[in-house]
């Protein structure tokens, strides 16, 4: 089915199963433990061995010899590879240095060999054994030294990453009012629960890979390429997926050693990356430098926004782009967008829950509320005054397809007793506790990309869908059964729902928000066709049946969904070019009030209220769930997250759970949530836009601006921790 | 730092003809046989009761109580997310209390009792902690889960215990079961889905008799 032009009214509009809230039908055996990730299927392979991984302890150079000898004669050791004895594998996706193999290291914790051994005790303890010598290189691992002479970034179409818009220079110099300030953000880590994790099976050339990964597709087609085979003798198989938030994006070295070594075995073998590797030897989200400049008239009106972003990588591409909702957020007729990139010699930088976004929102956001100070006006207010009309700023020909942040901002106002904040820093006193509120926008786009599914008929009244798509932890499994249940007429319970596997219909797959709706409109897509084959078979039109409660009517009679006996359809949905004319987006007003201790400078938050617009809310308690999860997530972001760099060794330092400060239960004391009642009819037939990247997208500003608005303490480099505005904490009184 | 430096264990010429005959036949030819380091894996024999059932298990002593169950016992709902405490997925039940079972070895359990997350309740037969989690929905990726909930359990009776937390504000007094009880005493259980408002809710749901 070609999606090519805005959705009319359709049945989802009278929808029954679709837009409930309903419990996570995977809920069962997640809550009892039952549901298998990777690393524990015992079950689909006999004889696994066990493979543990060496990381490199120096972040760019050359192995010069290694020294497995004691390695390979150590108790129940079976195998052991090692980089300077393979041939460098390939690239695939998003790969940027080479996952195994030859004598170059290119940054820290690159894995260099791996032991193979009947236990997991006896690998970890021979790897252990393994000597390594080095002749280390030089590296560039200071990025805030390095960004000053960074180069502009390349766009998509290969020119340097500069927009403009009217006059920025002169605009900025008449505004009368004005902000000029420079925002740090730094690396982060995805720290999802389940470290990357691989069970590789050889079958003769065929390899299978039960692995962690979010992206089934391009990992096939990626692993061909690493290997150097065939994707069709590959296969990938992902039911349950413990969190990736970006990180399981792309094959990484878990898969790629676990099938090396499975061959070197001529067994099966296991691998869970330790978790003191995640940070160095995976991606993470790069560090950014963002000025913004913004002028306005005293009535509030922006007349000039410059925002310009700094961030490195490895390969001097792919960094974080802190500007995407620039351009789309507020109105102004002068504008510069710049996006500058580093080389460095860190690990691999790549996509975090919504790259760029998440961390230009600290920039944006906080700039606002500083303008809003200086002219003495509300920051609702503001950025209410500077809502652009139907169309992107500077691009008359491209509207937004339906966009309700006023409705986000007001409705929040209300909501979260925004009457009662005072807008002088400093002047509420809780007892011992400082308290402030602060506020702030949020904008994600909303893509929506091809993909398929397989929907059968078991012939007894039950419908099976099965589609590559993942579910990371999302709700995949839940939305995707109430569209099929919707478009079928069969209760939730008649449909079983297989996800992962790469022998199935390629999905959309998660990431980048765009799961949710890409994954509905193919099942939708492929129920479509599997509703005019039925018809097919009981000779009747099945676009213009009623599928309704397990039974069709059609041709005034009425017929059991089992009469039509076992059907298997593929099918799915592709996106056509009228959605260029659009910009798709998601909105939020983000709300958080926090306290800072007056004496110690501890700082807690107390409530945060998300207001979202994501058009159809497919399943509201896991849509809830998706958003207070990144408001979680964004006020690491915005208090305690930071991989620090050792820019002597070039390493990130803190790279385990101890070291890595995520929020924890005590954190985050109560949430809330609100979705407007919207439809976006240019998104897709379900007119349903994703909201797991919305969530994260201006929470972080929003502490930020609280904790200011708490102490009159503006501090610009995230995380705010106390090391930074102890000192100019108020005067104790 | 290991740069430019070499360093080797020490070279013992300890050798256990039965423990490392399924490796020699896999030394490559090139390798030097017969200089194996340390000694072989001891093996000691463990009872455990393990969700009402009496489990006799062989185990190296480096076994952990994590990896006894999940790999020797095929009970893999207790989650492995770090291997070093930090992370609590691999909260279980040690004669009622909460542990970390990557944090003891196996061979520290002689005798004991351990409840996991299957050990509580079954799709079938959801134990009501279970319940409210799905009700709350109280996870996401689903890889904390078991943790939280063995852990979630473990709290309601520590609180009724009157065993006291950092947030009270009276530690002579029984602790309440309130939301900043339940988060204080959460806060070892990492979930990075950012499912704690929920978990919260599960809680009081089952604390106050519901779910």
């Amino acid at each position: 089915m070609e999606f090519n032009a805005p959705a009319g009214r359709n049945l989802f509009d009278a929808s029954k199963v679709v837009g409930k809230s309903t419990p996570r039908i995977d809920g069962p055996l997640k809550t009892t433990g039952q549901a298998p990730y990777a690393y524990e299927r015992h079950d689909v392979v006999a004889n696994q061995a066990y493979g543990y991984i060496v990381g490199s302890a120096i972040a760019k150079g050359r192995i010069s010899a290694m020294d497995a000898e004691a390695a390979r004669a150590a108790p129940g050791v079976i195998a052991v590879i090692l980089a300077t004895e393979t041939k460098p594998v390939g690239k695939g996706m998003s790969n940027y240095a080479p996952l195994f193999g030859g004598s170059d290291i290119a940054h820290y914790h690159q894995a260099i060999a791996c032991v193979v051994a009947e236990t997991f005790e006896q690998a970890r303890s021979a790897a252990a054994l393994i000597r390594t010598s080095y002749d280390r290189s030089a590296g560039r691992f200071d990025f805030p030294k390095l960004a000053p002479e960074a180069p502009l970034a390349k766009d998509e179409e290969g020119k340097p990453d500069r927009q403009t818009v009217g006059d920025f220079d002169s605009a900025f110099a008449a505004a009368e009012v004005k902000i000029d300030a420079t925002y740090t953000t730094p690396d982060e880590s995805h720290a999802m629960m389940e470290p990357h994790a691989t069970i590789a099976a050889w079958d003769g050339d065929k390899l299978t890979l039960w692995t962690s990964n979010q992206m089934i597709n391009w990992g096939k087609e990626s692993m061909g390429k690493i290997l150097g085979m065939d994707p069709k003798n590959i296969r990938l198989d992902s039911p349950y997926i413990g969190g990736g938030f970006g990180g399981k994006l792309f094959i990484r070295a878990d898969a790629v050693v676990a099938a090396l070594a499975a061959k070197q075995a001529k067994r099966p073998v296991k691998i869970a990356l330790q978790r003191p590797l995640m940070a160095n030897n995976t991606t993470h989200r790069h560090a950014t430098i963002q000025r913004l400049r913004i002028g306005a008239g005293r009535d509030g009106r922006i007349t000039a926004l410059a925002h310009e972003n700094w961030s490195g990588n490895i390969n001097g591409k792919e960094g974080e782009n802190g500007t995407l909702q620039t351009p789309v957020l507020y109105a102004g007729a002068n504008r510069l967008i710049a996006n500058y990139i580093a080389t460095l010699d860190l690990p691999e930088g790549n996509a975090m829950r919504a790259p760029g976004e998440a961390v230009g929102h600290l920039a944006l956001e906080v700039a606002m509320d500083e303008l809003a100070e200086k002219l003495g006006m509300d920051p609702i207010e503001l950025r209410i005054r500077n809502e652009p009309k139907s169309t992107v700023p500077g691009k008359p020909e491209k509207r937004f397809s339906d966009r309700n942040l006023v409705r986000c901002l007001r409705e929040g106002s209300t909501r979260f007793g925004w009457d009662r904040r005072k807008a002088k820093p400093g002047s509420v006193r809780d007892g011992q506790w400082l308290v402030g509120m602060g506020v702030a926008a949020g904008y994600r786009a909303a893509p929506a990309n091809k993909s398929a599914a397989r929907v059968r008929l078991d012939g007894n009244g039950g419908v099976i869908v099965e589609t590559d798509m993942t579910d990371i932890g999302t709700g995949s499994y839940t939305i995707i059964a109430q569209t099929a249940a919707e478009t079928l007429g069969v209760p939730l319970e008649k449909v079983k729902v297989t996800l992962g596997d790469s022998d199935h219909p390629a999905a959309a797959g998660s990431g980048g928000q765009w799961g949710a709706a890409s994954s509905t409109a193919g099942v939708y897509a492929a129920c479509v066709t599997l509703r005019q084959k039925i018809g097919q078979t009981l000779g009747f039109d099945g676009d213009k049946a009623e599928f309704a409660g397990g039974k069709i009517k059609a041709n005034g009679k009425s017929f059991d969904l089992a009469e039509a006996g076992k059907l298997s359809v593929d099918g799915g949905i592709e996106f056509g070019k009228f959605k260029d004319d659009y910009d798709v987006g998601t909105y939020a007003a983000h709300f958080a009030e926090v306290a800072v201790n007056a004496y110690t400078g501890e700082a807690r938050i107390r409530r945060m209220l998300a207001v979202c617009d994501a058009g159809r809310i497919l399943n509201p308690l896991s849509a809830r769930s998706q958003v207070i999860g990144a408001m979680v997530m964004a006020a690491g972001a915005a208090m305690m997250e930071e991989l620090v760099v050792d820019t002597r060794f070039g390493f990130f330092v803190n790279h385990d759970l101890a070291g890595y400060e995520v929020p924890v239960h005590a954190d985050i004391p109560a949430q809330d949530v609100v979705f407007l009642d919207t439809l976006d009819p240019i998104i897709s037939p379900l007119k349903a836009k994703g909201v797991g990247e919305l969530g994260i997208c201006g929470v972080g500003a929003a502490i930020a601006n609280a904790m200011y608005n708490a102490t009159g303490v503006r501090v610009r480099e995230y995380p705010i921790t106390l090391d930074k505005y102890f000192e100019r904490m108020p005067m104790l009184t | 730092m290991a740069d430019n430096v070499k360093t080797g264990p020490s070279r013992r010429t300890v050798i256990a003809a039965g423990a490392v005959s399924a490796a020699a036949t896999s030394i490559p030819a090139y390798a030097k046989p017969a200089q194996l380091p340390g000694k072989p894996p001891m093996r000691v024999p463990v009872s455990l009761e393990v969700n009402g059932q009496a489990k006799k298990l062989e185990l190296d002593t480096r076994t952990t109580l994590l990896d006894a169950l999940r790999e020797h016992l095929k009970l893999t709902g207790t989650k492995k997310g770090c291997d070093h405490g930090q992370c609590g997925a691999c909260t279980v039940l040690v004669n009622g209390e909460r542990i970390n079972s990557c944090l003891s070895l196996a061979v520290q359990h002689q005798g004991d009792k351990v409840t996991t997350i299957e050990g509580l309740g079954t799709p079938d037969k959801l134990h009501a902690m279970q319940s409210a989690f799905i009700k709350h929905d109280g996870y996401q990726c689903g890889y904390c889960t078991p943790g939280q909930i063995c852990s979630a359990v473990a709290v309601l009776d520590e609180i009724r215990a009157g065993i006291p937390s950092h947030v009270q504000l009276d530690v002579s007094e029984p602790p309440p079961l309130s939301n900043m009880e339940f988060r204080e005493r959460m806060s070892g259980n990492i979930c990075r889905c950012g499912a704690y408002s929920n978990i919260a809710a599960a809680m009081a749901d089952v604390a106050g008799g519901g779910a």
